[in-house]
């Protein structure tokens, strides 16, 4: 499993820039908006005093106060619940899942009830509530801490879903997750957390300091939803992914030589479609890379939308690479989880016209 | 050593009557009027444990107001109550009416349960929020909310408070403590926990209360927030409403056969009372020891108000295939309206007459909306614009939402 984090970043409102890893920009994230907001709680299990077992809460209680940071019962569903009704009263509570496997507990509240309550209302209650929750697999975690359920909250009108790559964008985006005022599903990549992946699982861990995106301000700033970011410009064929498939997808190029655009879409709702449309255009060629499992995935929905709008645009059939439709294998990580290697097979069938 | 000889046989509980039976009520224990303690506001749950197993009740036999829970309410609040009480069942009944002459799709009422609403709606504050299930009309009929908005929410005409987009009768009223009801049963309570807790985070002055039934008590939600109320002792009213049928499965089937609704609360630390939903002083007493047990920071009450559902579950129910015809009719416990209409003649503050004029009064009330209400239009002849149906699903509308308005032509 990942490993403890350094010690948490200093805060300083000063405007400085200090090299981060994802847990403690994250955790500058809560402390910067507790600082400024008091209506900002976190909450969850072990997220108290302990800081959470990936540190991300870590020092919110010493800082802010026992009320402001604490512990809850283990019970997703209840505590997920409590934040709607604070969100309803008008604070703006994050809370934590421990693992996003452990969300499915808390699936009626948020679905049901989160989603649903500016509409149902009439736009007199909502509940501006931020589920934060480490997701995804590569620290062989087994089936129940290493899923990827993102699809099943993008499928939920009035869900918002975020997915960060890298620590600056994660705290940019946890920032701007708590300010919106809709519910906000936040999943970290915990693969991530205390550095990039090159996607090669025999290699070393290399930190996160030596990645430029690992200079994240100190102080207060967002990274807006809905806007996506070309971390690779290339001209044979778009790459969409997010989260630790940014990294993977990014060695996949590499491994196959092929001038790739990467395109890290950072938020699945709102998605930032003009990029994604104009990326395709030019390349006329498209890879989705995902995690999740391949049947009824995000892809599934990227891929019907680029279909849409660019299919003569398209000099080849969109690429899917993505988890197998097959629960989360302990042993068999590294066979499940989607590798450079599958990427740059995915990659120069699409450059020789999709044959499979 | 044993071995495993004796087969095992599998229990599944029953009502003591069905259909064609004669309704039996001799199996229920209940208190006479004025027989249980009072404990006093900051007793702590374990010394009144009896309490979740008794019936608190005020009102006697002959209407009279006996024993330590009696509120000693003026005439004017009993006037007020009963009144409410009378008006919610007029337009329970001019609904389920417009149902049947096909004005809305669903309609429920709350026929034999108005006490509970009524009297718990006035005692609470409209800042304070009700965290109400789909029985709880009378709580904005006590407060004074426009029975035209109800019936404009009801029929989905273009003046409908939630825009089209909400089952009859699932109203949203913020400004009367009126949270809105979700067709999910249970979620609405651990809100109403996490609002509380909100409200006591912030150093404000505001309580929560909220309902769920007999039936409904078997949801996880339920559990999971009489953990919250108690680990974080939140100031929270948590009444069970036992009717004793959800749907067709009576409250047995909910486990409330082996013990009360209101001993859940035990095992908790919460303090229970178990009080006669039928009576509007019994309910209105044991809301205020509760409401004033939360406004002094000492956390949740859990209360069953037992109770009857006198007529269906929904319009789309027939009680007659599941429980005796006149079992209704039997409810040792009375009617609520009967009960207050006889203790205020007692009082001499009341007559039949009165009531028959209260009456006419509330059915004369309910008609006038309803001819503004379809004046707009009733389900069907009227809706709100179907731009509406892409509004609100966000804060902000995005890209997907326009396209598919768009695609609509709105």
């Amino acid at each position: 499993m990942v490993d403890q984090a350094e010690a948490p970043a200093p805060v300083a409102p000063d405007g400085g820039i200090v090299p981060m890893n994802m847990i403690q920009a994250l955790n500058s994230a809560l402390h910067v908006k507790m600082a400024e907001d008091p209506n900002v709680l976190s909450f969850g299990e072990d997220t108290g005093y302990f800081g959470g077992v990936f540190r991300v809460t870590d020092q919110l209680q010493q800082k802010h106060g026992l009320t402001r940071s604490f512990d809850t019962p283990i019970s997703e569903c209840g505590l997920v619940a409590a934040a709607i009704g604070m969100g309803a009263y008008g604070l703006r509570p994050v809370v934590e899942i421990q693992f996003a496997d452990y969300i499915y507990p808390a699936y009626d509240q948020i679905v049901s009830e989160a989603a649903k309550m500016r509409y149902r209302s009439g736009g007199q209650f909502t509940a501006p509530i931020v589920v934060r929750s480490p997701y995804g697999g590569g620290i062989f975690g087994g089936q129940t801490h290493s899923q990827s359920p993102e699809s099943l909250f993008t499928h939920i009108a009035g869900l918002k879903v975020v997915i960060p790559s890298n620590p600056h964008d994660a705290k940019g985006l946890l920032t701007a997750a708590i300010e919106d005022d809709d519910p906000v599903i936040f999943l970290e990549p915990k693969r991530l957390y205390n550095g990039p992946f090159d996607g090669w699982h025999k290699n070393p861990v290399s930190p996160w300091k030596a990645q430029a995106s690992a200079q994240v301000p100190t102080g207060k700033y967002t990274v807006p939803l809905g806007k996506a970011a070309v971390v690779r410009e290339g001209s044979d064929v778009t790459i969409l992914c997010y989260g630790t498939m940014v990294w993977v997808s990014l060695a996949g190029a590499e491994h196959a030589g092929v001038d790739a655009e990467v395109i890290d879409l950072r938020t699945l709702v709102p998605l930032d479609i003009e990029t994604i449309e104009a990326s395709v255009k030019k390349t006329g060629r498209c890879v989705i890379v995902h995690e999740a499992p391949k049947t009824s995935g995000y892809g599934a929905e990227l891929s019907a939308l680029v279909q849409e709008r660019c299919f003569y645009h398209l000099e080849a059939p969109i690429g899917r690479v993505a988890g197998w439709d097959t629960p989360y294998p302990h042993a068999f990580e590294w066979e499940y989880f989607p590798g450079p290697e599958r990427v740059a097979t995915a990659l120069k069938a699409v450059m020789s016209g999709g044959a499979r | 050593m044993t071995r495993n000889t004796q087969p095992l046989s599998l229990r599944v509980p029953e009502p003591t009557g069905r259909p064609g039976d004669a309704p039996d009520f001799s199996h229920l224990k209940l208190d006479v009027a004025g027989a249980v303690d009072r404990p006093p506001v900051e007793a702590r749950p374990v010394q009144m444990l009896d309490l979740a197993f008794r019936l608190i009740r005020v009102l006697d036999d002959e209407g009279q107001a006996v024993g330590p829970w009696n509120p000693r309410l003026d005439a004017g609040t009993l006037k007020k109550g009963l009144k409410a009480m009378i008006l919610t069942r007029a337009f329970d009944d001019r609904m389920h009416r417009a149902h049947r002459q096909g004005k809305t799709s669903f309609y429920m009422k709350c026929t034999g349960e108005e006490a509970i609403a009524v009297a718990q709606g006035m005692i609470l504050s409209r800042e304070d929020m009700g965290f109400p299930t789909y029985r709880q009309q009378g709580l904005l009929i006590a407060r004074g909310y426009p029975l035209v908005d109800m019936m404009n929410q009801i029929y989905s005409n273009a003046a409908d408070p939630i825009k089209g987009r909400q089952l009859p009768i699932m109203y949203s009223a913020k400004d009367y403590g009126f949270f809105t009801i979700s067709g999910n049963l249970g979620t609405q309570v651990p809100q109403a926990v996490g609002w509380a807790m909100a409200s006591a985070y912030k150093g404000d002055d505001k309580i929560a209360i909220t309902w769920i039934g007999d039936g409904a008590t078997a949801e996880g939600d339920f559990h999971n927030a009489l953990t919250f109320a108690s680990v974080y002792r939140a100031p929270v009213i948590l009444n069970v409403v036992n009717n004793q049928w959800a749907i067709s499965s009576f409250m047995g089937i909910a486990g409330g056969l082996e013990t009360t609704f209101a001993s859940k609360a035990i095992g908790y630390g919460l303090p229970a009372l178990r009080v006669d939903g039928n009576d509007f002083l019994a309910v209105w007493a044991a809301t205020q020891w509760a409401e004033e047990r939360a406004r002094s920071n000492q956390g949740a009450t859990v209360i069953e108000l037992f109770t009857y559902r006198g007529a269906p579950h929904s319009t789309s129910d027939d009680p007659s295939r599941y429980r005796p015809g006149d079992e209704h009719d039997k409810w040792p416990l009375g009617d609520p309206v009967a009960r207050l209409k006889q203790h205020l003649i007692a009082l001499g503050e009341w007559s039949d007459e009165a009531q028959a004029e209260a009456e006419a009064e509330a059915v004369a009330q309910v008609r006038a909306a309803g001819r503004e209400a379809e004046a707009i239009g009733t389900l069907g002849q009227s809706r709100p614009s179907v731009k509406m149906m892409f509004e609100e699903v966000f804060a902000t509308e995005d890209w997907r939402l326009t396209e598919q308005r768009r695609e609509v032509g709105v």
